[in-house]
């Protein structure tokens, strides 16, 4: 009876998994179909193609966007990690009071409707005459991108044992050294989760860019903003279809490899 | 004492392009194209256009937010019974979506939800009679609810992974039934990540301007849509920052619920 | 846990610097940038982007080229100056505006001797918004009709008029355009009034009828109509004559059991130009002039019109026309036979404000 009843919570269970699994995903199936339909609408299935991959390749507009994006993410994801771990040992070593102050400060950008934080930054950059480009947009990532990190990053700071350090400091070593040999790879994991995110997050902004880029500068979300309206060629779905596999793939790897050493 | 300059950087650019930024909303928001001090463009809030767009606003995001927390509590649980020893896995099933463009997701639900859409397509072939779908709040608040969903189910889901074990089986041994291990245990361990949820999804909600653009149709006007527009096509920055500034006091707000339960930052969503 | 996310970020930032690297070389074509650049700001799918690296290869000017959906969402971005582009090629109303603004700068058509294939009537016509022809040169131009499918309209119920766009029958059925003028366009001309209104009064009134139309109205788009008309998501749209000729090659394409017909209402409608501008803080003016010089030469403007299909006020490139194409009334209607019909103004700033005000109304009601 008992176990009867079990088996029921346990499909019950999974069914409600299945559906928001499929709630999240259908979007993203969907696309993944057009990107190899022959049709250019959105609605029709033209027969099997591979048409939108070449093109996407051939086209330079795309290429630049796709590079623009990669470029502003990576680069605002490691500056933001820099910044961030540093402003994370700070603030860990506060007095409560300047710590909670400058908490608040942190949240801002995350907690900040990205249209006001956005358009804030664009109405800045004018305001001190700095002409919108890639610089800017690379900034504005960077801005947002550092509370992430932030919070990544203090609790890990948290869970380290002062003391260690300490010991690390007695015994001679240099704070620098101390620090690297010691407290960084307690935090390691938390800084690259910070990256992982600041990377994530700045590859899908679209309002903050929308509001920060200057001319002839496109990442793949404003690119795609502007072709929405048109209708959007399906080379942008290719694109996408793509970069979604590749790390997909990755995280596969990285997720059953552990499994296997653990079994051994 | 070193170890404060370290603060040094980060001081500097927040200041630079967080507060400074504010100021000048706040600076074009109290003052008119001639740079007069006025409370005109704020108080345009009142008037029946904007209000009737903040209230709209505030009802879908509402709505929206409450779904989430229906939808992420019972998976946060689940995902907390199953996913031991799989933290990262969870989080990046829900981060994963994000490598796909946010405006080509909600795209896709164009493509699902229009009349002769996909939804449509499957309800045809089982000879039920199509929908009208697109266009109405109802795929408003399911392209807030598709997009956001992650931000209320990752808070919630770290709180409750924090919970020990023991608690519950104690709670149990003592003869509390569901419910009560429900209301008196779980949900006050996780309030921190309730919270937090809630603000990282009803202040987006609150404010996007594309979701209700691609899903509404532009017949279904938000705040954010006012904002937006006031800045990229009636290029009045004066009443586009008055309106944000009104904005921002729900966004206080949000940051002094977070303050008031969620002290440690135990409720961050990552 | 720890193993995981390291593992994962380091993978992507490994393949985001492969791809990096990967798609370093592909932007290089011939050797553009050696005589400088020119900043193009334009519609979206507005120019076969052939043209663009044609102009490049012949001239050595690099073109850096974005898009804009619709004119008052590239009048802030030109005012602010935050980018500064320098040619844009916006529509009549907005070049009186720009112009009266002193925004514009005057062309130097020593450096457009191009300019003589254009067409004199639509220099003529140009005159109602740039009055020496001095500001602008034309690109393209157009009507704005219904365009309706001809499966999901009966017969008797074929679209003539604007005042047909608030037929019940139509209910959730229609398309219209996500744009202030626009819109009031239409509302305006079926109640008989001028599109260039200023009155309080007729404005109010079309937007009590705008109010009145909207449970009607399926969306209200800019460019997605035609997509949305191709799928058959409505059964009439308001539209740019300019759309049609890809509309029905598409519907031909696809195999579509229906066909889409384009009308022009009775009431009279909006005659339109697009036409190219330099902008007073324009950087590099003489390139700019280059590329105006370069769109007005007939076999690249006949490659445009190609590829955009909308109506050429280019002589030398019609004639390089079909015959077939040239007769085309949906894409080039005879104007004079257009009763009613008139060029967008600017109103002024405060009347531009009580468009928008009431659009707004229209818009959250």
């Amino acid at each position: 009876m008992n176990s009867m009843k079990n088996r029921i919570k346990y499909f019950v269970e999974n069914f409600y998994l299945v559906l928001i699994m499929v709630f999240l995903y259908a979007p993203i199936a969907t696309l993944m179909v057009l990107s190899f339909s022959g049709s250019k609408s959105r609605t029709q299935w033209g027969g099997f193609t591979l048409r939108w991959y070449l093109e996407m390749f051939e086209s330079a507009t795309i290429m630049n966007a796709l590079q623009n994006t990669l470029v502003i993410a990576f680069a605002s994801a490691l500056i933001a990690a820099v910044i961030g771990t540093t402003a994370a040992i700070a603030i860990n070593s506060m007095k409560p009071i300047p710590r909670t102050i400058i908490m608040g400060i942190t949240n801002i950008p995350m907690l900040n409707a990205d249209i006001v934080t956005g358009i804030s930054l664009m109405l800045a950059f004018i305001a001190f005459g700095i002409s919108l480009g890639f610089k800017t947009i690379l900034i504005a990532h960077i801005t947002f991108n550092i509370p992430y990190v932030i919070l990544s990053v203090s609790p890990k700071l948290k869970q380290t044992n002062k003391s260690v350090y300490e010991a690390a400091m007695d015994l001679g070593a240099a704070p620098v050294y101390a620090f690297f040999k010691v407290v960084f790879p307690d935090i390691l994991p938390g800084v690259l989760s910070g990256f992982l995110l600041a990377f994530t997050m700045s590859l899908d902004d679209f309002i903050i860019t929308h509001f920060t880029k200057g001319a002839g500068i496109n990442t793949l979300s404003t690119l795609i903003y502007s072709e929405v309206r048109r209708g959007i060629k399906p080379s942008m779905y290719a694109l996408s279809t793509l970069i979604f596999v590749v790390v997909l793939a990755l995280l596969i790897i990285t997720n059953f490899a552990p499994h296997r050493s653990k079994e051994q | 004492m070193s170890k404060k300059l370290l603060s040094g950087p980060y001081l500097v650019w927040m200041a630079g392009f967080t507060v400074i930024p504010l100021l000048l909303i706040v600076y074009y928001g109290l003052t008119d194209r001639t740079g007069a001090f006025t409370l005109a463009n704020v108080v345009s809030i009142a008037t029946a256009e904007h209000s009737k767009a903040l209230w709209l606003s505030l009802g879908l995001s509402f709505v929206s937010t409450l779904i989430c927390l229906a939808l992420a509590y019972p998976l946060a649980m689940i995902l907390r019974k199953r996913g031991v020893g799989r933290g990262s896995f969870v989080v990046f099933i829900f981060i994963l979506p994000m490598w796909m463009n946010f405006l080509l997701r909600t795209l896709a639900w164009q493509t699902l939800l229009e009349r002769n859409g996909v939804i449509n397509g499957i309800l045809t072939a089982l000879h039920l009679p199509p929908q009208t779908l697109i266009n109405t709040s109802g795929a408003i608040i399911l392209g807030m609810v598709y997009n956001f969903l992650p931000f209320m189910v990752l808070p919630i889901y770290n709180v409750l992974c924090k919970i020990d074990d023991n608690t519950i089986n104690a709670a149990q041994d003592l003869g509390a039934n569901f419910w009560q291990t429900l209301t008196r245990v779980w949900f006050p361990l996780s309030v921190p990540g309730i919270i937090s949820g809630i603000t990282m999804v009803f202040v987006p909600a609150l404010t996007t301007f594309v979701i209700s653009n691609l899903l509404g149709g532009s017949k279904i006007l938000l705040i954010g849509n006012v904002i937006e527009q006031e800045f990229t096509r009636g290029s009045n920055w004066h009443l586009g920052s008055g309106l944000s500034l009104v904005l921002m006091v729900f966004i206080l707000a949000s940051m002094a619920l977070i303050a008031k339960y969620d002290k440690n930052g135990e409720g961050t969503a990552f | 846990m720890k193993r995981n996310v390291t593992a994962v970020s380091l993978g992507i930032s490994i393949a985001a610097l492969a791809l990096l690297s990967g798609c370093g070389g592909s932007a290089s074509s011939g050797n553009p940038g050696s005589a400088g650049e020119v900043y193009v700001y334009n519609w979206g799918e507005y120019i076969d982007e052939e043209v663009i690296s044609m102009f490049e290869e012949e001239t050595g000017i690099k073109v850096i080229y974005d898009m804009f959906e619709t004119n008052e969402e590239m009048y802030p971005v030109i005012e602010a100056g935050g980018r500064t582009y320098d040619v844009v090629c916006p529509s009549d109303y907005m070049i009186q505006k720009m112009a009266e603004n002193d925004m514009l700068a005057e062309i130097n058509f020593d450096n457009v001797p191009n300019i003589d294939q254009i067409d004199p009537v639509y220099l003529e016509r140009s005159k109602s918004f740039d009055p020496d022809n001095k500001f602008s040169v034309p690109y393209c131009w157009g009507t704005v009709g219904i365009l309706y499918n001809t499966s999901l309209v009966a017969p008797e119920d074929i679209p003539t008029k604007w005042s047909d766009l608030w037929k019940e029958t139509f209910s959730g059925e229609i398309l219209m355009q996500d744009s202030v003028r626009d819109a009031f366009m239409v509302a305006l001309k079926s109640l008989g009034y001028s599109m260039n209104s200023e009155s309080r009064a007729e404005l109010e009134e079309a937007r009590d009828l705008l109010i009145q139309q909207k449970p009607l109205v399926q969306a209200y788009v800019i460019d997605q109509v035609r997509d949305k008309m191709i799928g058959g998501e409505a059964a009439l749209g308001v539209i740019y004559s300019g759309e049609m000729l890809y509309i029905q090659e598409e519907v031909e394409s696809q195999g579509l059991d229906y066909d889409l017909e384009y009308v022009i209402p009775q009431e009279g409608t909006n005659v339109w130009i697009d036409s190219w501008v330099i902008p007073k803080n324009a950087k590099n003016k003489e390139n700019a002039e280059a590329w105006i010089n370069f769109m007005c030469r007939p076999e690249i403007a006949k490659m445009n019109f190609e590829y955009i299909t909308y109506p050429t006020p280019n002589k030398g490139a019609f004639e390089l026309l079909d015959e077939e194409l040239q007769n085309n009334k949906a894409l080039f209607p005879d104007v004079d036979s257009l009763d009613n019909c008139e060029v967008f103004q600017y109103l002024g700033d405060e009347v531009d404000t009580i468009y928008n005000d009431l659009w707004k109304e229209v818009k959250s009601n």
